[in-house]
């Protein structure tokens, strides 16, 4: 399955640089560095079926780290949440699809996202909500290590492993994954607040951590599947470090933080396309 | 009023399954009998505001009928992004209730003072603002805003043990006011309350109507949406309009009326007084009525302003 998978992260990458070129959307490292993530998820973890993006029983994915939206559009257009009409439109004047979601733009977005340190506290409302109403659904929140500089993060993160009712205590049907690529928007996240060390943080805080390589999609769908099956020996909520390379899959942009906010000229999507090996 | 809150909220909760309880750590012991009767139902979330503003809009989005409680200003000034983007854009059915609005908690400084919390929370698009007067209101708001499906609402409650006025919740219907003392003749002055002020008001408006100043009183309590034909009837009626808010003047109810009046294509006959806090902080301590006196939120005053406007009226029909 993950050749299968590897296959379509390529595919979505070249996409979200062909979108970036195309309607002059900065962000294309923070887009790049998500996507092996969001592939695994969609493509062999979640339960939502396309044609019932309102099912209440759905899992829930919420793209916390709003800027790299364009990653999360190719990928729902990818899995059938919405036509290629709708992405074509990206970023145009009236269009569904701006740089950063509105609420239920297309099918499939959970949440409008893009400033920062909100996902979490929503994603562990719609954690504690399936416990109230014993529904089974799973939710997953995609975070940026710059995010975690916003304290509603850990206001989210204390929370969830202590909220308690008559249904038991802690969130384990919530998990966090932090795209852990080192880099913010002006600087090493490290070096701008004190990050490290970011899994032993989460694991102060309460929750069951792992780190993972976040482009390995091996590792990162038996991760979620793991989560998504139960841990007996753990009841709370679980944060998943994924290490990350951002602008990952393009040699030139990879770890150059100057492609947080530059925009691929012609010969650079093409370059880019020849590298990832697909056409768009 | 807190406790008329709580009490409303439980009566909700009984009826409607989708009713959960949030507190960022205040109210000891004031929700046990929620607690023990809905064990899942209600969750002290911890003195961590802007989760618990992010986690009520999930638990919405989900279907459930979330209801915030906490201090006015922690519950405002404090998430006001949370509220903006997780509740209002997300057009999500969340009751969030301030207590402590105004200067109920006079003594414990100006941290704790919110005269600006109405102001902020109007120009949010899609957030409805209520300010009930007394007990009685705030279950007539609490019923309200259960009806509401697609978007928040903002209730701005006093301390507790204030006086009731009404006998019993009165019926209160989307952006109206509550008459509650009219006029046989013209209305030389309407007195327009705006949430734990009425008290003073209805002594004020009594106190005009002894001395043969024939005067209405309404009850403001819904500043978001207005009502505007009350206003329109009270500004085409009388001769001074007063707002009354525990609140500054700036942006409060008192400048929603200002910017209604300033859009009429014709300027109405009726002329406007608004009474509130200052554009400052107060920093000499003191009780709610200490700090009531020093900003001028008296029925004295009340009446003493009303005159002064009336008569400044009068006086250019006096010369001619």
């Amino acid at each position: 399955m993950t050749t299968e998978l590897a296959k379509t992260a390529a595919r979505l990458r070249a996409t979200v640089i062909q979108m970036s070129h195309e309607k002059h959307c900065p962000h294309l490292g923070s887009a790049l560095s998500c996507l092996d993530i969001l592939t695994a998820l969609y493509g062999g973890v979640l339960s939502i079926d396309p044609k019932k993006p309102d099912d209440a029983n759905r899992d829930r994915f919420i793209l916390s780290k709003g800027h790299a939206a364009p990653a999360l559009y190719a990928t729902l257009n990818h899995f059938q949440f919405f036509g290629d009409d709708v992405l074509a439109r990206f970023n145009e004047d009236g269009a569904e699809l701006a740089e950063q979601p509105s609420p239920g733009c297309v099918p499939g977005m959970e949440a409008a996202t893009g400033s920062l340190g909100h996902g979490l506290p929503i994603g562990l409302g719609l954690a504690l909500a399936a416990k109230i109403q014993q529904r089974g659904y799973r939710v997953y929140v995609c975070l940026s290590d710059g995010e975690c500089n916003e304290g509603s993060v850990w206001e989210a993160a204390m929370t969830a492993p202590a909220l308690s009712g008559a249904w038991g205590k802690g969130l384990d049907n919530l998990c966090a994954i932090v795209d852990y690529n080192k880099l913010q928007a002006t600087g090493r996240s490290n070096d701008i607040l004190h990050l490290e060390n970011l899994a032993d943080k989460w694991r102060a805080f309460g929750w069951h951590t792992v780190e993972v390589d976040g482009h390995d999609l091996d590792q990162l769908v038996q991760t979620f599947t793991t989560f998504r099956d139960g841990n007996e020996n753990f009841r709370g909520p679980t944060a998943v470090i994924a290490h990350t390379t951002k602008g990952k899959g393009v040699s030139f942009m990879e770890d150059d933080n100057n492609w947080h906010y530059r925009i691929p000229k012609a010969d650079e999507v093409e370059a880019a396309h020849r590298e990832l090996g697909v056409s768009v | 009023m807190r406790n008329a809150f709580r009490d409303a909220v439980h009566e909700l909760a009984k009826r409607d399954e989708r009713v959960v309880l949030l507190s960022a750590d205040i109210g000891n012991r004031m929700f046990d009998a929620f607690k023990e009767e809905f064990p899942d139902r209600f969750y002290n979330v911890g003195i961590a505001e802007q989760n618990m503003i992010g986690l009520a809009s999930g638990l919405a989005m989900a279907g459930l009928r979330p209801y915030c409680y906490t201090i006015a200003n922690f519950t405002t000034y404090r998430v006001i992004e949370q509220l903006r983007v997780d509740l209002c854009y997300h057009h999500q059915p969340v009751v969030v209730a301030g207590v402590g609005g105004g200067l109920s908690y006079a003594t414990l400084g100006s941290t704790h003072h919110s005269c600006e919390d109405i102001g902020m929370l109007r120009s949010l698009p899609g957030m409805d603002v209520l300010c009930p007067g007394d007990p009685p209101e705030v279950t007539a708001c609490v019923q309200l805003a259960a009806q509401r499906d697609d978007g928040p609402t903002y209730i701005r409650l006093g301390k507790k043990g204030e006086p009731p006025i009404h006998e019993g919740a009165p019926n209160l219907e989307p952006g109206k006011w509550l008459k509650l003392r009219d006029s046989a003749e013209a209305p030389e002055v309407v007195l327009l309350s705006c949430g734990n002020v009425l008290p003073i008001a209805v002594d004020a408006a009594q106190q005009l109507k002894d001395s043969g100043v024939p005067t209405e009183l309404l009850s403001c309590v819904s500043v978001k949406p207005l009502d505007t034909t009350a206003l329109a009837d009270a500004f085409s009626r009388a001769r001074i309009v007063l707002t009354l808010e525990e609140h500054s003047t700036h942006t409060g109810f008192g400048g929603a009326v200002a910017e209604w009046l300033a859009d009429q294509s014709t300027p109405p006959p009726a002329r406007l007084v608004r009474l509130g806090t200052p554009d400052a902080f107060l920093h000499r301590t003191g009780s709610q009525d200490y700090a009531r006196s020093i900003t001028g939120l008296t029925a004295e005053n009340v009446v003493a302003q009303a005159r002064l406007a009336l008569a400044e009226r009068m006086a250019p029909e006096a010369r001619r």
